[in-house]
Order: C-alpha cells, then structure tokens, then sequence
C-alpha cells in the first residue's frame, strides 16, 4: 500500500496539521489568510484593551482571557486545522483531555497556592517571632 | 446491511467515508503511517502544553513575589511585545505557506517559505534576547526575585523552544534541498508546522497572561 494522500481512501481519519480536504492551492493558502486576519484582530483588540479607557477597570483582565482563548481557537482551526468534523474526532479527543490536564495544573495551582497565602502569616512577622 | 444505508457510501451522502468506502472498519488495515506519525507528535505537543502549564502555573502564584524588586508593570515593554507578536504571527503564516508549497511539491516556494519562517523566527528571538539582557542589565535578572525567576523560566521556556524550532527548521530545508518530497519527509515537515503554530499559541497565552495582564491590568 502506498502511503499517498491520493490513495488513502481506506482510511477516514484526518493527521492533526492536515486539512480533511483540500480541493485547490488557493483555497488552502485563502484559508492560512483567513486565519492570519482573524489572528492580527484579535491580537490588536488585546492590545488596544489594554491601553484604552474605555473599558471598565476590573473587566480588563476578563476581556484579555476571553481575547486570548479566541486567538488561540483561530490558531487550532485555522492553521493547526483541528476542527469537529468526524474525520479529526481522535485529535480533538487528545486535545479535550490535555486541556483538561492544563486547567486542572493551572487552576489547583492558584487555587491551593492562594488558600496557603492566606492561611500562612506573612514572613517578616514569623522571622519576628523565631527571635 | 439493511435498511436504506447505502453502503459503499456515495460522494455526496457521506462525504467523510464514515461508511468507510468498500472496505469495512474490521477489515481495515492499520492507519497510514502519515497518520500514526502526525497523532503521536500531537499527543507529544500536547504533552508540551501540560509542561507549560506547570510554568504558567508556577508564574500565576509568584507573580507578587517581586522582594521589593522590580514588579510587572516596571520592566514590560509592550511596544517590544507587540514586535515579538507580529514577528511570530506571520512566521507562523509563513509556515503554513510552505505547508501548501510541499502539498504541490514546489521545492523553490518551500526554501523561500521557510526562509521567511525561519527570519522572522529569528528576529522574535532576538528581540527576546534583547530584552532579556536589558532587564540582566538592570539588575532584573532571574536570580532578583521569584517573579522573575518565574517569568525568566517561563519566557525563557517558550524561547528556547523556538530556538529548537529555528535549528529543526534548517535541518528541514537542508533535507528537502539534498533528497527532495520523499515521504519520509513530508512527515517530518508535517510535523514541524504542528511544533511551529503550537509554539504560536503558547506565545498567545504567555503575551497576555505576563505581558498584557502584567504592564496593564
């Protein structure tokens, strides 16, 4: 069996990074630009968020979060082409549970980090007290 | 089979061949070696991000940590971030431009592609490096305070990352220039652009978690 893109009509699955069907050049490079303007924009709403006056103070941080997760979402359809088609269930599948792992890292970190902060007094004062 | 599925599965009606085209599931050999190879680096980059994470992690509790030494907002340029971020964007786009040039198999339009790549590459990272010695220069060095431990190891993490990527990236056109499309190749360009845009998406994460949220919010 050859290991050609042509030939592989046995097989349904789509490799991460590869488009499930990619009709012309054109298209593909089309759907690279695509991405690169969606990208760009977000890019620069995250930065024009942060020096604009515009938006209210504690919801910066919430509109940079949600910018980056956009930014990130552009970047896995657009150019690693991981999308919900049936063809790419298995990539989705791995990526579902690394974020899972990631978030679980992330947020028992802080969570468990910021319980220790407040239960510990602060260290000038436990110095103070070891004299 | 009965009942109105058509088997065999016509172009229109099951254009993903979930019917599997004239060959059952069970009577399928193994997966192309295109496929086996691209998961297994998948499962690698996502493997990756777990690691970052960690590093993410550990920066999200020390952020405050700065032993009255220099905090976030006092050292971050964010017209420098927003070179390093343009520089690593259109490497990324360049990338995916040699992607489609190996899928024609043009040799000329890969080299240029991935010399864009690896100049814009290059000039994220040193603009990086830039950075990093202006702030050791400044007495904000990694050994300053646990925020800059922290944000040296992640940032730190990511450029030496790209700086593998650089070197794979040259080994790539190197390959392509002496023994041409062979499958075996195409393979590893596959997976280098997999490592190339994860890296761009770590770097979204990591210019709005300790850029954006550190100078600004």
């Amino acid at each position: 069996m050859t290991e050609s893109r042509d030939l592989d009509n046995v097989s349904d699955d789509t490799a991460p990074g590869e488009e499930s069907e990619r009709e012309s050049i054109a298209g593909g490079i089309r759907g690279y630009a695509i991405g690169l303007g969606l990208a760009a924009l977000l890019t620069v709403a995250s930065f024009w968020a942060v020096q604009t006056n515009l938006i209210y103070g504690p919801g910066i941080p919430v509109a940079l979060i949600a910018l980056a997760v956009a930014q990130m979402g552009v970047h896995l359809v657009f150019f690693l082409h991981i999308t919900t088609g049936p063809d790419n269930t298995n990539n989705t599948l791995a990526l579902a549970f690394g974020v899972l792992i990631v978030a679980l890292v992330l947020i028992g970190s802080i969570w468990i980090m910021a319980h220790l902060h407040h239960n510990l007094m602060p260290m000038g004062e436990m110095l103070m007290r070891q004299r | 089979m009965s009942g109105g599925h058509k088997a065999g599965g016509s172009k229109h009606g099951d254009p993903n061949k979930l019917g599997h085209g004239e060959v059952p599931a069970d009577e399928q050999g193994p997966a192309p070696k295109r496929i086996v190879v691209a998961y297994g680096f998948w499962i690698f980059l996502l493997s990756d991000f777990i690691m970052f994470a960690g590093f993410f992690a550990a920066y999200a509790v020390l952020v405050g940590e700065t032993a009255g030494g220099p905090a976030g907002r006092d050292v971050f340029e964010l017209p420098l971030v927003a070179w390093e971020t343009a520089f690593l964007l259109l490497s990324s786009f360049a990338c995916g431009m040699a992607g489609i040039a190996a899928f024609a198999r043009n040799v000329r339009w890969f080299q240029v592609a991935m010399a864009a790549t690896a100049l814009l590459g290059a000039a994220f990272l040193s603009l990086e490096l830039y950075e990093f010695t202006h702030l050791i220069g400044e007495g904000a060095g990694p050994s300053r305070s646990a925020f800059l431990s922290a944000f040296f190891a992640l940032v730190g993490c990511h450029g030496l990352h790209v700086t593998l990527g650089l070197i794979w990236l040259t080994t790539m056109m190197a390959q392509v220039w002496a023994k041409g499309f062979r499958e075996d190749i195409l393979r590893r360009i596959a997976c280098f652009s997999l490592f190339w845009h994860a890296l761009d998406i770590i770097w979204v994460a990591l210019f709005t978690v300790v850029y954006l949220l550190g100078a600004g919010a």
